[in-house]
């Protein structure tokens, strides 16, 4: 096929949908647009078919920065080490009842 | 849905970095996903790029033989129905070609492999639908297959593809559902309505059972798939669940399977079922089955008639692109 080389490639777009539980918008999978407008009429009929959402955004693939997954160790040791950020850290005799 | 791309050969472990690898395997044993950018086997990388592509090539193709009734459904609701069925079948297509795109293979170079027919798809949508019934046959059992394959794949180790056959697993059912109805409909309907619902039933229900793929002891492919968990049963496993979950349904609307030695084996709990004709699945696997030239047409003619809708869509985009930038650069 010789279309390859000529074709121009449609871009990718990333799409985040907030549904009715009042949650925030979540990410629901990508898809291929020329821009912003057919991107989310493209995110409207391929994510949200039955009632998944009150809102979509669509953000342009290559505008995303996304941590290195290899740096990941160093990236996130800070929080596996600090137990005293969870609550079950402190002792609170049964007696005060809950908190 | 439509996972025979489970058939496809294992990518051999090329040698690689034994340090990587044992990292890659650990994080696999312990149930953890690999996403797109973590580091992975090539042969974990292919293995998924093929599979993923293969089975977004039947979710395609399977609009063909589906799509071929919807100006001739029975009824409205019918039509409503089917029509949403296919545009669901259509969404999964793009779920999963999205899917294999974050393993570094671009839509339209699957495009490309689908339409010159380096690549496969499920051999199930090679064979013609030729009344109404059929539609009710493939929603019931085509579809009923496909999720028996796609449940465990919802578990599977790749983050993208799993995430994909959640969304596809819960729009299944409906599918198998509105299949069954009508099969049910017809089977209570006049005589010649029966007659054409077990019609239906036997020439679907072979190519059914096969769509799982060869038999255990006919592939070596599984232990690779397995070790790395993007497979998690065999094929005889999920057939045989297939079978045990299908045949009281038919039963429960007074239709037969045109399997004489299928019996209910009360020491195991499970249907025992006749020899498959393996000639059969292998002929319309290497692209002699009756629809096999037919469909590739279609699709090819699809894909060319849209080319100048894509191309369009590129110059207005490009059009607005330029006339905002004027008008930004007039403004100042
Ligand atoms: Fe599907
Ligand atoms: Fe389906």
């Amino acid at each position: 096929m010789t279309e390859q080389k000529t074709e121009q490639h449609w871009p990718l777009w990333e799409v985040f949908i907030r549904s009715k539980n009042g949650l925030s918008h979540r990410h629901a999978g990508s898809l291929h647009a020329t821009d912003a407008t057919m991107a989310l009429q493209a995110a409207r009929d391929v994510y949200t078919r039955r009632g998944e959402g009150l809102s979509i955004w669509v953000v342009p693939s290559n505008a995303i920065t996304a941590s290195d997954p290899t740096d990941k160790d160093v990236m996130f040791e800070p929080s596996e080490s600090k137990i005293y950020r969870h609550p079950t850290f402190y002792d609170i005799p049964d007696e005060v009842g809950h908190m | 849905m439509y996972t025979q791309a489970l058939n496809v050969k294992d990518e051999p472990a090329a040698a690689g970095d034994p340090v990587l690898e044992a990292r890659f395997q650990a994080h696999v044993d312990a149930e953890l996903k690999i996403e797109p950018n973590d580091w992975m086997p090539e042969g974990y990388r292919k293995t998924l790029t093929r599979q993923i592509s293969q089975h977004a090539h039947s979710e395609i193709v399977g609009m063909l033989p589906e799509g071929n009734w919807i100006t001739r459904a029975p009824t409205l609701r019918r039509k409503a129905a089917l029509l949403a069925k296919v545009q669901d079948e259509g969404g999964h297509g793009l779920y999963l070609y999205s899917a294999a795109e974050t393993l570094g293979t671009s839509r339209e170079q699957m495009f490309e492999q689908l339409l010159s027919g380096k690549a496969k798809y499920s051999s199930i949508f090679n064979y013609p639908t030729l009344t109404w019934a059929d539609i009710g046959a493939i929603g019931w059992l085509v579809d009923g297959a496909a999720i028996m394959n796609q449940i465990p794949l919802c578990r599977c180790s790749y983050g993208p593809y799993a995430r994909a056959m959640i969304r596809i697993c819960k729009e299944e059912s409906f599918h198998q559902r509105q299949g069954y109805e009508i099969m049910m409909t017809l089977a209570r309907g006049t005589p010649e309505q029966k007659a054409m619902a077990q019609d239906a039933l036997n020439r679907w229900w072979w190519p059914s059972v096969m769509m799982f793929g060869p038999s255990d002891s006919d592939s070596q492919h599984s232990d690779q798939t397995m070790r790395w968990k993007i497979k998690r049963f065999s094929n005889d496993d999920l057939r045989q669940k297939f079978i045990d979950a299908t045949v009281p349904q038919g039963h429960f609307i007074g239709l037969e399977f045109p399997d004489k030695d299928l019996k209910f084996n009360e020491e195991t709990k499970h249907w025992d079922f006749g020899e498959i004709d393996w000639t059969e699945f292998k002929r319309v696997i290497a692209g002699d089955g009756p629809c096999n030239k037919q469909r590739m047409k279609q699709r090819r003619a699809a894909h060319d008639n849209g080319r100048w809708v894509r191309e369009a869509a590129l110059a207005y985009a490009e059009k607005r692109r330029n006339r905002e930038a004027a008008a930004k650069i007039a403004a100042e």
